[in-house]
């Protein structure tokens, strides 16, 4: 890159990043915890926060493109998503670690068909996209509970090494996820798509009159959103010993908080993905800081809203003075 | 009715200027109890600016006097309405989530208490039952629900309506754009009664023949002036016509005869299939002007051809590529968070790439051509779009659609707010496109960009009027078709 003219410092750079905030408050966080230990549990911290952030970046990316989409645009079928992937792929496997590929595609099959349901319905029968995500959900939930019945069944052993397995107390899943976080930044930043999706979050009807396709663009969007969705339900029946009918509850306000936390706008057009990685990570280490500090449920919650808050102000400051 | 008496109101030399634009340039008018001032002029000559001023929406500068006394600067919607000056908006203002007495009590601070709803019923009802008998509304009605004539009637009786305040000066904006003949005539007829009774009403219209039947006194405007002002009795048709535009001016020009409508044409739109449908056509080539009074379809023309060059359209052909340059830069063109160059390029992506990826060296090299070919003002494309100023931002736009590879280009009026200067390279730059081979269709409302097309369509009330060769464009023959009547 060529900035011949006025070159600004690295520094200077890197301060105008709109997701820096997530990462400096999840470290501050980090730090604030392990000084309680005096730093002896430090490790396990860490691993702990990249193994449970994992689960919460593969919802938030898909939930970041949707949010991107603009105002109004919102995927609240993601926690049933999760629950139904999660139960059909551990009752195909049927614990054979022969099955798991098999289990892979079926689950994200079934984010799949959930996602050309919320779209069916959005585009179809003129739904907001916050009402028919909401009431895709339910019929979502219904499904998993009707087949499942509520029976956990173990995940094949090779699935659950796989999830839990570590290499230098990193979590191999969190590097995969790193990974996938990189890939979509790109997504996002330098193809056709990624332009496209950002361009419709600004102004929809400019977009369709620069010839942005709005409707595959969009689709694209909330069937990207439905499939993460499957893919987390796999790998957290798999984590966890099996799904659970509540299993993706907590991911429907995670999600939506980690887009916001990470530095994108809610109002659409303007997003990142490596913020989402900084939010997880910042979301799991407040829950971890108030325990070590042993805060009871109520103040836990309390401190938690204020902290998010006090993030998202202290970032958006410093967009706006940009 | 002595014209000695004192004016209702009456504007002394009022100038109102937005930013550099001067919409009034020293304007004197006065409104008299008794009489019905029909107030006409093209789009931009400073109706709407005038009948704003009258309403309190504006402050201008110059003298405006209410019944003799100098308001000064205090003049405002507040002191309008307590003199019983009332204004019936072109972009009608009832809340449409509200039923017609709701609507009507807006207007009305004096109903309240027990009842106002019904109060507030009974005297819209009244009202309408005065101006338009037979309306078929009813009070509780949601105006949401009421189509477009409906909705109108409602307004313009609620101008009407009296409580605490009289309506002495009722201002009333293209009144009849929604309504049929029948219901524009039961107005007309209702204004002339209100007006003998000794109420003031101006009437703007674009139907002449509405104006010289119905009002007393006829104020023409152009260019943010009044040029004419005599009674009605003394205008025809054609003298009106002619007060408003410009003498036909020498036209010379480019004047080489145009006989490139050959071969097959690159858009193509069916006549409508109704008595004296005119097909509209546009080849390699070509300038193409859509032409007539604002918002006459025009706009809906162009987003109807932009579609069908991607999803098929039983009426229209279009072969190749269109892009579209948009005159509604906010709503239409332009993306607010991105850079100059991100706005640029959004329509050239798919060749400014190297494999899956854009490629920033590509898209930057475009975005710099652009900037220096169209001479965009800044001193660098990675700035916001936001930074530059409304003209340059259009430019932004023009690079856009011209630096795509789209055969066809599509203007809708997009020189709002562009200067002069800019005007004219623009215009030099889209004749020399024209000139390798690519079509463009021109929406504009200004004359002297029609004079640039090869062939002009003008459109009234969504249909297509006239079809005129360069060698047979006048103002005169686009006046005259933009005012045509349904006699």
């Amino acid at each position: 890159m060529s900035d011949a003219a006025s070159p600004p410092s690295p520094l200077r750079r890197l301060m105008a990043r709109p997701w820096l905030w997530a990462y400096v408050a999840a470290f501050a966080v980090f730090i604030v915890t392990i000084l309680f230990t005096g730093g002896r549990s430090g490790g396990e911290v860490a691993t702990a926060a990249f193994t449970f952030a994992t689960f919460s970046v593969i919802v938030g990316i898909g939930q970041m493109f949707v949010v991107t989409l603009g105002p109004g645009n919102v995927d609240l079928s993601i926690p049933a998503t999760i629950t139904l992937a999660g139960a059909v792929a551990t009752k195909i496997m049927d614990t054979q670690d022969g099955m798991i590929l098999v289990g892979l595609l079926v689950a994200l099959a079934c984010g799949a068909a959930v996602g050309i349901f919320n779209y069916g319905l959005i585009i179809l029968l003129r739904i907001p996209p916050i009402i028919a995500t909401l009431s895709s959900s339910f019929l979502v939930q219904s499904t998993a509970i009707a087949y499942g019945r509520g029976i956990r069944i173990k995940p094949p052993p090779a699935l659950a090494d796989f999830t839990t397995s570590q290499v230098f107390g990193m979590p191999v899943l969190a590097i995969c996820v790193i990974l996938l976080a990189a890939v979509m930044e790109v997504v996002l930043r330098r193809t056709l798509y990624g332009r496209w999706v950002t361009a419709i979050g600004q102004n929809i009807r400019a977009a369709r009159l620069a010839g942005v396709p709005v409707g595959r663009t969009r689709f694209a969007a909330y069937m990207m959103s439905a499939v993460f969705a499957g893919l987390c339900g796999y790998l957290l029946s798999g984590f966890s010993g099996g799904s659970s009918l509540s299993m993706g509850e907590e991911y429907l306000l995670t999600s939506i908080a980690l887009v916001v936390i990470g530095g994108s706008s809610v109002a659409g057009g303007n997003s990142n993905v490596p913020g989402l990685w900084g939010a997880a990570l910042f979301l799991f280490l407040v829950v971890t800081m108030l325990n070590t500090y042993g805060f009871g449920a109520g103040l836990r919650y309390l401190a938690t809203g204020a902290i998010i808050i006090a993030v998202i102000v202290a970032a958006s400051r410093r967009r706006t003075a940009r | 009715m002595s014209r000695a008496e004192v004016p209702i109101i009456s504007l002394d030399g009022v100038v109102k200027s937005f930013g550099a634009v001067r919409a009034l340039q020293g304007v004197d008018l006065a409104c008299r109890k008794g009489e019905c001032i029909g107030l006409v002029g093209h789009n931009g000559a400073g109706k709407s600016t005038l009948m704003n001023l009258l309403a309190g929406v504006f402050s201008a500068e110059g003298r405006i006097a209410l019944d003799g006394v100098d308001t000064a600067d205090r003049y405002s919607v507040a002191v309008a309405q307590a003199h019983g000056i009332r204004c019936v908006f072109q972009e009608l203002s009832l809340c449409p989530n509200l039923t017609v007495a709701e609507n009507a009590r807006i207007m009305h601070a004096s109903l309240k208490g027990i009842g106002w709803r019904k109060r507030a019923g009974a005297l819209i009802i009244a009202q309408l039952d005065l101006v338009f008998p037979g309306h078929g509304i009813s009070a509780g009605d949601v105006v949401g629900d009421l189509p477009i004539a409906r909705r109108q009637m409602v307004e313009i009786a609620r101008a009407f309506t009296v409580t605490a305040a009289a309506a002495r000066l009722v201002i009333l904006d293209e009144p009849t754009s929604s309504l049929d003949a029948h219901q524009a005539g039961q107005l007309l007829a209702f204004v002339r009664r209100f007006v003998a009774e000794g109420g003031c009403v101006v009437l703007i219209s674009h139907l002449l023949g509405e104006i010289l039947s119905t009002a007393d006194r006829v104020v023409v405007m152009k260019d943010g002036r009044v040029v004419a002002e005599r009674p009605a009795a003394e205008f025809t048709r054609a003298s009106l016509v002619a007060a408003m535009g410009t003498v036909a001016r020498e036209e010379a020009g480019r004047g080489e005869a145009t006989v490139r409508r050959s071969g097959s044409p690159r858009v193509r739109v069916a006549a409508e299939r109704r008595a004296g449908g005119i097909e509209f056509t546009a080849h390699q080539g070509e300038i193409v002007g859509l032409a007539g009074l604002g918002g006459q379809g025009q706009s809906e023309m162009l987003v109807r051809i932009f579609d069908a060059a991607r999803r098929a359209d039983r009426d229209i052909d279009v072969s190749g590529g269109v892009a579209l340059v948009a005159g509604d830069r906010q709503t239409d063109g332009v993306f607010p968070l991105w850079s100059i160059a991100e706005n640029i390029t959004i329509a050239s992506l798919a060749r400014l790439r190297r494999g899956f990826l854009i490629d920033r060296a590509k898209t930057s090299a475009m975005a710099e051509t652009w900037k220096a070919r169209i001479a965009i003002r800044t001193p660098d494309v990675d700035n916001p779009i936001l930074s530059l100023s409304g003209g340059n931002q259009q430019k932004a736009l023009f690079a856009r659609a011209l630096g795509s590879t789209a055969e066809t280009v599509l203007m809708d009026d997009p020189m709002r707010g562009v200067d002069i200067g800019t005007k004219q390279e623009v215009y030099d730059m889209i004749r020399s496109e024209a000139a390798g081979g690519r079509t463009f269709l021109w929406y504009t409302t200004e004359m002297d960009e029609l004079r640039h097309c090869d062939h002009v369509y003008v459109f009234r009330d969504q249909h297509i009027v006239a079809d005129l060769s360069r060698g047979e464009l006048t103002e005169e023959k686009i006046l005259h078709a933009s005012f045509a009547e349904v006699a």
